[in-house]
């Protein structure tokens, strides 16, 4: 009777967690969706708590105890800015537990696994060990403890493949049941050691697709851990997880026209693109504009079409992007976002900073909904953003970045591109959309810009 | 024949996952990062019975520190999605309202 109570609790939680899912469909839906699912982990922490062989509830008071103290400040202190690291650290707590889970059950049960439950565990600790270290390193390169740029060295790949080579064959080991429990911390170790090694060598632009990927790992390991000890509920959700995080990934390395394994073994940006600045920079100028000018610009455009790019979450500059819209607005001009999906640092990144201004998100247009429609603006305003508005990346086929599908603001009536200096984008290659003829530079930093460009705007 | 059952369960639920996730909109895709991230937490369950069944040292104390774990991303995820969900709004049905100062 109470097992099929706490089956029932774990059947329910499977469905509003697919409910809660499906709810993000839509902007309206989303918030209730998640409450639905917020209860589906009610009932499911329930339906836990009064398995019969659960005996002692000291232990579990205290860490939902602790966890609760920790998580209720990353829920409601964590500044939407910090987005992008607050979810990578995420991914290591909940890799971490399900490694953990996978360890006490190989240190209680090995000798009485069944292989099916071996394969299981073995993978549930690799998995969930990569993604641990992986999301580490991914939270220090994204909070900036460490450096964004890529850190190589000579005969990496190389490393990294053997590394993933040895690794693979030590589960085999585990799997076939040699070597024990030393060999079991081994495969944890070169686990570990690979998700760093792996990581490291990735460059802050490409992190929304390595992000993505190890949400996708940590799902995986949670639905191992749901075969490892026979919870269906694990496994739903883990699949869900899991998907969710290779779809992410698929999207967004589809969206900077490269595959998994360009981004994972590429460290673009590292050499080949020094190269193309030194041969494409030389003649060219850049004209630059006045703040002043700018705004007159501005304030007697119809349509303008803003580019937001990383620059922006940078500066944190996303509510003077809002003040300077509304004054637009007053003027009777229309003021559009066209957001590419790989701008900022994770998925949907520069949504949730708009959202955060106050910008409603009936204005945010994905690339595909704006780009047939960019030619009519009479402002493309570039902030922080450079190769997802190169336009080499259609017309020059030696481009490192030839062939990504970029926003084409160079069809606008006239361009301004808000922007530090003349240095390369995270790609490491000029654009010539800061050549064109119409195209004028706002050199400076993009907040302080902005808040000269909203001060002439009202002085007009 | 279990673990057969189980990859019925584990394919049919990535394949319903692939069809509902497909349709979220580039908009919602950090919320929806945010709302996996805190649905993981489900290993939770998992946590919990190692650190509860009295099956020795290792598993309580390693149960313990995965209940923690698991614990912060189901508090935490839950809240943060659910603040960043507030914030989507729509713009004002009448474009009349001069927003505000």
């Amino acid at each position: 009777m109470r097992e099929l109570f706490v089956q029932a609790s774990y059947l329910v939680a499977s469905v509003f967690f697919m409910l809660g899912l499906k709810s993000l469909s839509r902007a309206e839906t989303a918030s209730r969706g998640v409450n639905l699912a917020a209860i589906g982990m009610l009932i499911a922490i329930l339906g836990t708590l009064v398995q019969q062989v659960i005996i002692d509830y000291r232990w579990i008071a205290l860490g939902l105890t602790i966890g609760t103290v920790i998580g209720v400040p990353l829920g409601t202190r964590v500044p939407m800015t910090a987005m992008p690291q607050r979810i990578a650290i995420a991914l290591t707590f909940g890799a971490s537990a399900a490694t953990l889970v996978g360890i006490a059950e190989f240190h209680d049960h090995s000798d009485t696994l069944a292989l099916g439950q071996r394969v299981a565990v073995a993978f549930e600790v690799m998995l969930g060990s990569l993604t641990v270290a992986g999301s580490f390193i991914a939270f220090g390169k994204l909070q900036e403890i460490l450096p964004g740029r890529p850190l190589t060295y000579r005969g990496q790949n190389a490393v990294n493949f053997l590394l993933l080579g040895v690794m693979v064959a030590v589960l085999v080991a585990v799997v076939i049941g040699i070597g024990g429990m030393p060999l079991f911390y081994g495969l944890i170790g070169l686990s570990l050691v690979a998700g760093v090694s792996l990581v490291l060598p990735i460059g802050g632009a490409d992190m929304p697709v390595v992000v993505a990927l190890l949400n996708s790992y940590s799902g995986l390991a949670s639905a191992a851990t749901g075969f490892a000890i026979s919870n269906n509920v694990l496994i739903v959700s883990g699949a869900l997880d899991g998907t969710s995080g290779f779809l992410l990934s698929m999207l967004m390395s589809k969206a900077m026209n490269r595959s998994f394994a360009n981004v994972l073994f590429g460290a673009f940006g590292s050499e080949g693109g020094t190269a193309a600045v030194a041969a494409g920079g030389s003649d060219l100028v850049a004209t630059p504009i006045s703040a002043e000018d700018a705004a007159v610009q501005l304030a007697y455009a119809r349509n303008v079409v803003v580019v937001p790019g990383y620059g922006m979450a940078v500066a944190q500059a996303q509510h003077q992007v809002r003040e300077l819209a509304e004054l637009i607005e007053k003027r009777g001009g229309e003021v559009r976002y066209a957001i590419h999906p790989v701008a900022g640092r994770m998925p949907g990144h520069m949504n949730v900073l708009l959202a955060e201004a106050n910008i409603p998100y009936d204005k945010l247009y994905d690339m595909d909904e704006i780009n047939g429609d960019l030619s009519r603006a009479d402002v493309a305003l570039i902030i922080g953003a450079n190769d997802v508005v190169n336009p080499a990346a259609r017309t020059d086929p030696t481009s490192p970045i030839y062939g990504m599908p970029i926003l084409n603001v160079d069809e606008a009536k006239s361009v301004i591109v808000l922007k530090r200096g003349m240095s390369v984008g995270f790609a490491g290659i000029d654009n010539m959309l800061f050549y064109l003829p119409r195209t004028r530079m706002l050199f400076g930093d993009a907040k302080a810009s902005l808040v000269k460009l909203v001060t002439e705007i009202k002085a007009l | 024949m279990t673990t057969l059952m189980q990859v019925y369960v584990f394919v049919l639920a990535g394949f319903v996952g692939f069809l509902v996730i497909a349709r979220v909109p580039p908009l919602l895709h950090t919320p929806l990062m945010s709302a996996t991230n805190a649905i993981s937490g489900i290993s939770l369950v998992g946590s919990i019975v190692a650190a509860g069944a009295g099956r020795g040292v290792v598993s309580t104390v390693l149960g313990t520190v995965a209940v923690t774990a698991a614990t912060i991303n189901v508090v935490g995820g839950f809240i943060i999605t659910k603040r960043m969900l507030a914030m989507f709004k729509r713009s004002d049905r009448r474009p009349s309202e001069a927003p505000k100062a």
